[in-house]
Parts: structure tokens; C-alpha cells; sequence
């Protein structure tokens, strides 16, 4: 990109043979301009400015009110909720995407089309519905509420249920990012594993998984992202107990709904960071992945 | 360890990808699976491997019973056509891969891994890329690697699925006479793939031509290119010119010229059509003998140190052709448009019933 950039601006000057045949092929310098302008003004528009008023927010009454409604007991147990689910729902979700993609990618069965449309439900259906569903299913009122309550198991309005609906929203994630992956990889390296003696799951630690190494780094990322931030459905199964079943996305509304805006700017702050932390782990990967792509 | 191939049967869908096949592979050979494309070929190694189920029949490694076991107990070293090297590791990493994921009672030593890789990358004559990635070697070099890979674990039977299928030509031609070589070194029990007529000639000690999932005729690459057993074999191993021939009582005419074929010795008044290969004629610029096949000469062409003549004649549908030395041609003092007299030195006369099912197929 620098590279086309710096010789365009070159043009004006060497008007020979190779500086008219890349005027053909290239937009005039207006053009890239003003969609390189306009890029810049909507990100900074929708994302810079953003973040900027939630820092602002969060720290202009200073570090020590900041600090006090970030450790006030609701925020600390928001905090450590979501924490709790993220450990949860990840690894949850790095096994289930790891197992399905290497089911459509490895083996041919029928059904196979269907099965990868239905990986990408939770992404279609609108979260607020997937929380709806689940009531119905699991709550006190629901299909299997009676049960539930017979066997003492509570999931609405507790932690499994929080669990539940993330878990199912964040899905698609990984196996999205290995399926593709996989199918390109194709069967012959572990083919050549095994005829060497290797185990089934020798050659799957060993030759497998090195090979989606990134790609699985990616959608962990992505999944961890979106369980943090995930409010719809979780805002209807959680029931909202504050100190108990809020998450962070859930507590900073309610901070924000009793006017409490510099704590919940506050909060937002620190979701904020885990994002931040997250796209720069992802932008590491990314590097990571180009370097080495090169080299093996 | 001899291979024992015994009605092995292997349906995809409907398609029928090997039909009852049994072979006997002796111990120490390299034999040569030669076929056209779709032929089946893969699919028998494959199941040889074991990473493909028969649907019926055994496998026999030196009269053990093959056929249940899994893939990684069978003891094969297995070549795929496309290397399948794993891209992730360094060539050192690649080869030593079979020895270090041994459970620990049978893995050697750091040391000793370290030793036989080494080894073995001299063997393949490429100890000097240990700490190369795949990406960084060419094709011919990665299939030398996957060898090594493939006898790190010294397996019992070595099987090449279109070992040098993916190379160019000169390449190809120099590594299966390493390969031809190594096999007198080492001599593991060997199968190897290919479409290419003259690479399972060259190379190996036995040819099994298979066509449609079925053998079609195995021996040695003499007996097999000499003695072709049927019209699709001889089709198979190289150019061939057809002849119209009638038998009758032990005797095929072609025009004026009688040919002796005492295996047709109770035909009557056959259709027949004699397989006789370009360098099998000997063309006249006279009819001596009185009784050559009459042709006139419609192109001469010189490659190399031979020449091809292409020649027609009423007793073939297409244009003869015949090869000679450069030496003989001269003697002969040819010019295009001429006549000229052809006399077979050798031919196979099958009957037009022997013909149809072969060609086609069913
Ligand atoms: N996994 C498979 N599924 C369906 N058909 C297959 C499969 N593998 C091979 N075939 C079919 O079986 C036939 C024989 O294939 P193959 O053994 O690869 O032939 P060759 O190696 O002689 O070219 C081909 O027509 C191929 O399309
Ligand atoms: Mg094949």
C-alpha cells in the first residue's frame, strides 16, 4: 500500500510510459483520498470518540472516585461474575468448535450442509428471543421448570442460565473460524501420522491442532470478546439481582438507569479495557500468524 | 514381508472402485500398480494401508492377518502423491516424527532418534536441510523426505501412492532411478502407483496392470510388455498399430501375409485384429516375398536418432506407424508418397469377441 502510494505521487512528475500506464490502472488521487477521509471520519466518529467519552467520563471526577465505584461490592461482583462465565463459556465453546469442525471437515456424512447452517443460528436469532427461549425451557413457569424445581436445580435467574445463553450466543465463533481451516488442510497430514504409528489423539495434539494453531487463537479471541459484552439475553434469563446475577454489560446499565453516570462510565471503563486487551492480543496474532505464515 | 492381497472388494456409493482383487506380492519386490486414472489403483493401496476399510476380503503382511487392525499398528510406511509432509515442522522434526511419538518403553533415546534421522537424511541425500521447513524445499527434495519419514520406522512394507506424479518430467525420471537403487539397498517390500507406463517398466521387479478396479494382467515388466494378455494391456503399455485379420484353423491372413496363431487353432472364419507395436514392423521398399502388406508412406518423421514412419494401408482404420534406426531408414531410401511393403517381426492376434469386453469395459 505504501509502495503504490509513494509512486503515485510520483506521476506528476516522470511523465513517462510507466507512470501513464499506472495512471490507467489506479483511481485519481482525489478519489483515495477522500475514501481514505471518509474511513478515518466515520472511525473516528464511531469508535474513537466513543471511547474517549467513556474515558472522560470514567476519570474526570478523579483516580479515587474511579477506584471507589470499580471496587464498590455490586461492581466487584459484576466484575467477577463475568469473569466467571467467560472461563466457563470458552473453553466450553474451544470443544464444541474444535469437535464440530472436525466432524464436517474430516468426515462425509449426510446432513453435513444443514449441520453448518445450523452452527450459524445463534448469530441469526435476535438475543433477546434466545433469552425468551430459554425461560421458556428452563424457567419456573417452563417445560422443564417442574423438573428442574423437584430436583432443586435453579438455572433462570442464576448462573447457569447466564452460562447457558452466552455460551450459546458466542457458538458459532470457533467452529467458524476452524471449519474453513480444516476443510483446506484436507485429511493427508494426519493420514501420514497415523500410518506412522502415531494414536488418534496423538496425531490430533501433534499434526492437528499445530495446523489451526492461529485460527483457534482467533476465535478464542473473538468468543471471549462477545461473552464480556453480551447483554440481550443475558439481561432476561439473569433476572438482574444486583450483586448477584449482574454482569458487567448488565451493571453498567443499571448504574447508568439510577443516574449514576461517573460509576458507570467507570465500569465501562474497565470492559472497555478488556476489549482494548483483546484487539491487541488479536492484532498480535495477526502478526504473528503473517510472520511465520512466511517463513513455514 | 510378503503381501497377500486376497478378494478384496471396495464399492463408493454405486461406483464400484475395486472389484475383487487378489494379489500375491512376494517379499523384497518393488511392484509396480499400473493403471489409467480412476483405475482403482489408490483405493487398493489405501486399503493395504489400512486407511481405507474394505468392504469385503483380507489383508495378509507375511500370512498375518492385516485386516482389522488400525493403520498406525500395520507397520506401513506410506507416500502420498502430494508429500503430505507436516508444514509446521523443520525436515529433522518431520522425519524423527514416527520415532518420538512411540509410547516411552519403545521410544529410542534423544540421542539415538538424533542418529537415525541423520541417517536417513544422507540416505535421501539431503542431510544438509535438518532444519529447513517443507515449504522451503522443492518438490522433488520433499518427496525424498517423506521416504525418509516414511522408513524412520522401518515398516514392514513401504507403499507409493504417485510418488513423483507431481513432478516435472527430468525430475521424475532421475528419482525413481534413485528410487530403483535405494529399493536394491534397502530392499522393503514395496508398492508403488503410477499411470505412467514406462516409469512401472523402468523401475520395478513386477507390473500389476489394473483397469475398471480389476487386475488385468501382473509379471515381470518383460512378460508383461512382451506377453500382454488382452487388447487393453497391450493398448496400454504403448503405441500399438491394429491390423484387420481373419482367423481361421490356427491361421491369421492380413491381406497376403498368413501369420501362425495356434491359439486360435479351432477358429473358423474369425474377425480378428493383430496388435503389432511400431518397432515390431520391418517395412520393404520392395515385395520380395510376395505376400508383404501393401502401404503407401504419408509422413517421415526423424526424432532424435530414430525415425517414425506413418504409413497407410487398406487392412487398418488409422495410419500405420512404424520405427526404425536412422541407419535403416536410409538403407531404405524412402520418400513421402512412396509404397512401401510391410512384414510384423512379432504380433498378438485377438478375435473381435476377445475385443469388445475389454475395451469396453463391462
Ligand atoms: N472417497 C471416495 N468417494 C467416492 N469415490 C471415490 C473415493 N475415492 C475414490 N473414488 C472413486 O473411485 C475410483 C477409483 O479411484 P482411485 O483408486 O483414486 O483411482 P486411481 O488411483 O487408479 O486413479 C475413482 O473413480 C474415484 O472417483
Ligand atoms: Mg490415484
Amino acid at each position: 500500500m505504501s509502495e503504490l502510494n509513494t509512486s503515485a505521487q510520483a506521476t506528476p512528475v516522470q511523465l513517462n510510459r510507466a507512470a501513464e500506464w499506472q495512471r490507467a490502472t489506479e483511481e485519481p488521487e482525489w478519489v483515495r483520498r477522500s475514501l481514505i477521509g471518509i474511513a478515518l471520519a466515520f472511525l473516528s466518529a464511531f469508535l474513537i470518540l466513543p471511547l474517549l467519552v467513556v474515558l472522560v467520563g470514567a476519570f474526570e471526577q478523579g483516580l479515587g472516585v474511579w477506584y471507589a465505584a470499580v471496587t464498590e461490592p455490586d461492581a466487584r461482583s459484576a466484575i467477577r461474575l463475568t469473569l466467571l462465565v467467560v472461563a466457563i463459556v470458552v473453553p466450553i465453546n474451544v470443544v464444541f468448535g474444535v469437535t464440530v469442525a472436525w466432524a464436517v471437515a474430516k468426515f462425509e456424512f449426510h446432513g453435513k450442509p444443514f449441520l453448518i447452517s445450523l452452527i450459524d443460528m445463534p448469530f441469526a436469532i435476535s438475543p433477546v428471543v434466545v433469552g425468551l427461549i430459554f425461560v421458556i425451557l428452563f424457567g419456573s413457569q417452563g417445560w422443564l421448570g417442574n423438573w428442574l424445581s423437584a430436583h432443586d436445580l435453579q438455572i433462570i435467574f442464576a448462573v447457569p442460565g447466564i452460562v447457558v445463553v452466552i455460551a450459546f450466543g458466542t457458538m458459532p465463533f470457533i467452529a467458524r473460524e476452524l471449519i474453513p481451516l480444516m476443510q483446506e488442510q484436507g485429511k493427508q497430514e494426519e493420514e501420514a501420522s497415523l500410518t506412522l504409528g502415531a494414536s488418534g489423539l496423538k496425531t490430533f495434539w501433534y499434526v492437528t491442532l499445530p495446523n489451526v494453531k492461529w485460527g483457534l487463537i482467533y476465535g478464542i479471541i473473538l468468543c471471549n470478546a462477545r461473552a464480556m459484552g453480551e447483554f440481550g439475553a443475558v439481561a432476561i434469563v439473569s433476572g438482574r439481582i444486583r450483586g448477584e446475577t449482574n454482569t458487567m454489560p448488565l451493571h453498567i446499565e443499571v448504574l447508568y438507569n439510577e443516574y449514576m453516570f461517573t460509576a458507570a462510565f467507570a465500569v465501562s471503563s474497565i470492559l472497555t479495557g478488556l476489549a482494548l486487551v483483546t484487539i491487541a492480543i488479536k492484532s498480535t496474532v495477526e502478526w504473528l500468524e503473517q510472520r511465520t505464515g512466511v517463513t513455514a | 514381508m510378503s503381501i497377500r492381497v486376497d478378494r478384496i472388494n471396495k464399492r463408493f456409493n454405486d461406483f464400484i472402485a475395486v472389484d475383487n482383487v487378489s494379489l500375491d506380492l512376494p517379499e523384497g519386490q518393488l511392484t509396480a500398480l499400473l493403471g489409467p486414472s480412476g483405475s482403482g489403483k489408490t483405493t487398493l493401496l489405501r486399503i493395504i494401508a489400512g486407511l481405507e476399510q474394505a468392504d469385503s476380503g483380507h489383508i495378509e503382511f507375511h500370512g498375518q492377518d492385516q485386516t482389522h487392525e488400525h493403520v498406525s499398528d500395520r507397520g506401513v510406511g506410506f507416500v502420498f502423491q502430494h508429500y503430505a509432509l507436516f508444514k509446521h515442522m523443520t525436515v529433522f522434526e518431520n522425519v524423527a516424527y514416527g520415532l518420538t511419538v512411540k509410547p516411552r518403553r519403545e521410544r529410542p533415546s534423544k540421542e539415538a532418534i538424533r542418529k537415525k534421522v541423520m541417517n536417513l537424511l544422507e540416505l535421501v541425500q539431503l542431510d544438509w536441510t535438518a532444519h529447513r521447513y517443507p515449504a522451503q524445499l522443492s518438490g522433488g527434495q520433499r518427496q525424498r523426505i517423506a521416504l525418509a519419514r516414511a522408513l524412520a520406522v522401518e515398516p514392514k512394507v513401504l507403499l507409493l501412492d504417485e510418488p513423483f506424479g507431481a513432478l516435472d518430467a527430468k525430475v521424475r525420471a532421475e528419482l525413481r532411478r534413485w528410487l530403483r537403487r535405494l529399493h536394491d539397498e534397502i530392499h522393503v517390500t514395496s508398492v508403488f502407483v503410477t499411470h505412467d507406463q514406462e516409469e512401472a517398466l523402468e523401475v520395478s521387479d513386477r507390473v500389476v496392470v489394473m483397469n475398471n478396479g480389476r487386475v488385468e494382467q501382473e509379471g515381470t515388466p518383460e512378460e508383461v510388455y512382451d506377453h500382454p494378455a488382452n487388447p487393453f494391456v497391450y493398448r496400454f503399455l504403448g503405441n500399438v498399430n491394429l491390423f484387420h485379420a481373419r482367423v481361421h484353423e490356427g491361421t491369421a491372413t492380413i491381406g497376403d501375409l498368413s501369420v501362425p496363431v495356434p491359439e486360435h487353432h479351432d477358429s473358423q472364419e474369425q474377425d480378428a485384429l493383430a496388435y503389432i507395436r511400431p518397432h515390431e514392423i520391418e517395412v520393404l521398399a520392395s515385395n520380395e516375398s510376395g505376400d508383404a502388406i501393401h502401404a503407401i508412406v504419408k509422413s517421415i518423421l526423424v526424432i532424435g536418432p530414430s525415425v517414425r514412419l506413418e504409413l497407410q494401408t487398406e487392412h487398418s482404420k488409422e495410419l500405420i506407424q512404424a520405427e526404425m534406426s536412422k541407419h535403416q531408414f536410409r538403407g531404405l531410401g524412402l520418400l513421402q508418397g512412396d509404397e512401401a511393403w510391410l512384414r510384423p517381426m512379432q504380433s498378438k492376434v485377438f478375435l473381435q469377441e476377445d475385443e469388445a469386453p475389454a475395451v469396453s469395459g463391462s
